[in-house]
């Protein structure tokens, strides 16, 4: 347990216990992980690394626990999302328009965490704006996946937006990690890195000082190697917070306490409308793996319907292009970000500092978000947009009068190769076609990995469930956990680089 | 209904988004594949429905009316990529 070569493998739970029980320094654990992060720089999994600040704070978590005053999360290294703000450390949604913007102030699940006494290890890259599904469209260039198919030297995505903390956790190069998720950037990556990852109801985490996207669907949450490392981090992230008037005041349960409760007597419903056309095989085999693993354990599986499923995606790319055109008016070129040189008048300066400062596909959903917004369109996309979001709630809240969450695939394929999907945008969206609806629904969803891929690429399975129900999550989650015994890691091919 | 070159110009435009001449018509493209995958919602009765304002039923919270935070234009400033003072400099607006 000593030896520092293996702290990295530690799961958060067993870190914690050793940390308290004063088996490990959090020094050491610091230490190990600064090191792991500088040997895997060729993954790209970070845009900031902040190791005098790890062991600072690494540092006085070990005072504390020598003095006996261990928090909750004492001495735990973490990376975070680069969308969330930290005082003082540059935060850039991977993003050009942010490229020097170094907040001074803390977003509120960042300091959540601090104040548990959580060590940070620096900020993760991301697709820009949380814009994506690959993490390719980021500023700071593509993450690599640390898995690789058997015998294939190709560079796979990592999936995003979260896609450099995916690739710090199962590349174990944190204990675990922050996302957010606004139509499946925690879940798919998670599903495509092998590692769990929970979006949360919405209004469980608080969204103050986390970078703007589409408001009305974006929530933080954790991602880990384990279900129930993902259980204690959203226990200490989620808060009802002054300072964002959507987060909930609804108490937050020791979802560890539960997660070995199982799912006897659980009712579990498979939605008819997630078995898609050109679903590749392995997916529907590892759904109904899925499947036969809860009935085994005591679950009753019912076959329901979500009538308008097929219609929550090209409801979100109308809903958070909008929302997103609206939050990303602020990066003007004036107040902070980056400034293009030489304007002549204001709306000059604001023109070529934004058509500079922001990305490909950030232009292109700003310019959809301004279009369906814009005079006599607004009814016929934004407006009805809205309704079938209504409609796609409902088609949720009927079903759980029947059952109590949902078993679905999370991604309709494992990892793809760098530059595969970037040519057509619509393809690319598609990635998200099973964790959308829940984002548009507000609900929780839990991706936890459940198998191989022939080639020995990870795969995912996705719970949904009713609102402010994380707890119930975390028990299915736990059993697919269980029965899949879901060991395989990623062969360490970076640290030869 | 497809999405022109004149359309791609007025949209950047109202998006305060400079787009080169030669980036009007691969984007009008791009668009008008989004927006031809997107009129599948057509397809969907909506009548009646109410539009969606929030997804989680709670009232709107309303805070007490006090100054909770202040006395930071030197914290505001510090991200200002031209500044005087504790003012932000642009070019000249009105003549």
């Amino acid at each position: 347990m000593s030896l520092p070569s293996s702290l990295t493998d530690f799961s958060l739970a067993e870190a914690r216990d050793a940390v308290h029980a004063k088996k490990v320094s959090s020094k050491e654990l610091a230490t190990a992980f600064v090191k792991a992060i500088a040997d895997a720089r060729p993954l790209n999994a970070f845009v900031t690394e902040t190791p005098e600040k790890a062991l600072e704070m690494a540092v006085a978590s070990d005072v504390r626990i020598a003095h006996g005053e261990a928090r909750p999360l004492e001495g735990l290294p973490l990376a975070i999302k680069d969308l969330f703000c930290t005082k003082g450390v540059k935060t850039t949604a991977g993003s050009h328009i942010l490229g020097n913007f170094i907040p001074p102030y803390e977003s509120t699940v960042t300091q959540n965490l601090w104040d548990a006494g959580a060590v940070m290890l620096g900020k993760t890259n991301m697709d820009e704006f949380a814009m994506g599904s690959s993490n390719e469209t980021s500023y700071h260039g593509p993450v690599f996946n640390p898995w690789r198919a058997r015998n294939s030297n190709q560079n796979l995505v990592p999936g995003g937006s979260s896609g450099g903390s995916a690739a710090a956790v199962a590349g174990n190069l944190c204990l675990a990690a922050t996302g957010t998720d606004t139509g499946g950037s925690i879940r798919q990556p998670a599903a495509v890195t092998g590692t769990v990852g929970i979006k949360p109801t919405y209004g469980r985490c608080s969204r103050w000082g986390i970078v703007a996207f589409a408001s009305s669907l974006d929530q933080a949450g954790p991602m880990t190697r384990t279900v129930r490392d993902s259980a204690i981090l959203l226990k200490h992230m989620a808060s009802v917070d002054p300072k964002d008037s959507t987060s909930v005041d609804v108490p937050v349960p020791d979802y560890e306490a539960d997660l070995e409760r199982g799912v006897k007597g659980l009712r579990i419903g498979i939605p008819k409308e997630y078995r898609i056309d050109g679903m590749p095989p392995e997916i529907e085999q590892l759904w109904q793996k899925g499947i036969d693993w809860l009935k085994a354990q005591g679950a009753e599986i019912v076959d329901v319907s979500l009538p308008h499923t097929k219609y929550a995606l090209p409801t979100y790319y109308i809903v958070a292009p909008a929302e997103a055109s609206s939050n990303l008016a602020r990066y003007d070129g004036v107040r902070y970000g980056h400034r293009a040189e030489g304007a002549e008048d204001i709306v000059d300066l604001y023109e070529k500092s934004r058509a500079e400062g922001f990305g490909k596909e950030v232009q292109r959903r700003i310019m959809i978000g301004t279009y369906v917004l814009s005079s006599g369109y607004y009814d016929a996309y934004y407006a009805r947009a809205q309704k079938i979001r209504t409609l796609i709630l409902r088609d949720f809240t009927e079903v759980y009068e029947k059952v109590d969450v949902l078993l679905t695939p999370a991604t309709p394929g494992p990892a793809f190769g760098i530059g595969e999907k970037t040519a057509d945008p619509v393809s690319m969206y598609l990635n998200d076609v099973f964790t959308v609806t829940v984002n548009l629904a507000g609900l929780p969803g839990i991706a936890v990995p459940a198998g191989l891929t022939e080639n020995g690429l990870p795969l995912g399975l996705q719970f949904i469930g009713k609102a402010f129900d994380e707890a119930t999550l975390f028990r299915a989650a736990r059993a697919i956990e269980t029965a899949a015994n879901f060991t395989a890691k990623p062969a360490h091919w970076w640290r030869a680089a | 209904m497809s999405v022109d070159k004149d359309t791609v110009r007025r949209i950047a435009r109202l998006s305060r988004i400079a787009l080169p001449e030669e980036r009007c018509a691969p984007m009008a493209g791009e668009l008008d594949g989004i927006f031809k995958w997107v009129e599948q919602l057509n397809e969907v009765n909506v009548d009646g429905v109410q539009p969606m304002t929030s997804v989680v039923e709670q009232r709107l919270k309303m805070r007490d009316d006090v100054v909770t935070d202040g006395n930071s234009a030197n914290a505001l400033m510090a991200n200002a990529p031209q500044g005087e003072d504790h003012f932000f400099v642009v070019p000249k607006v009105v003549e």
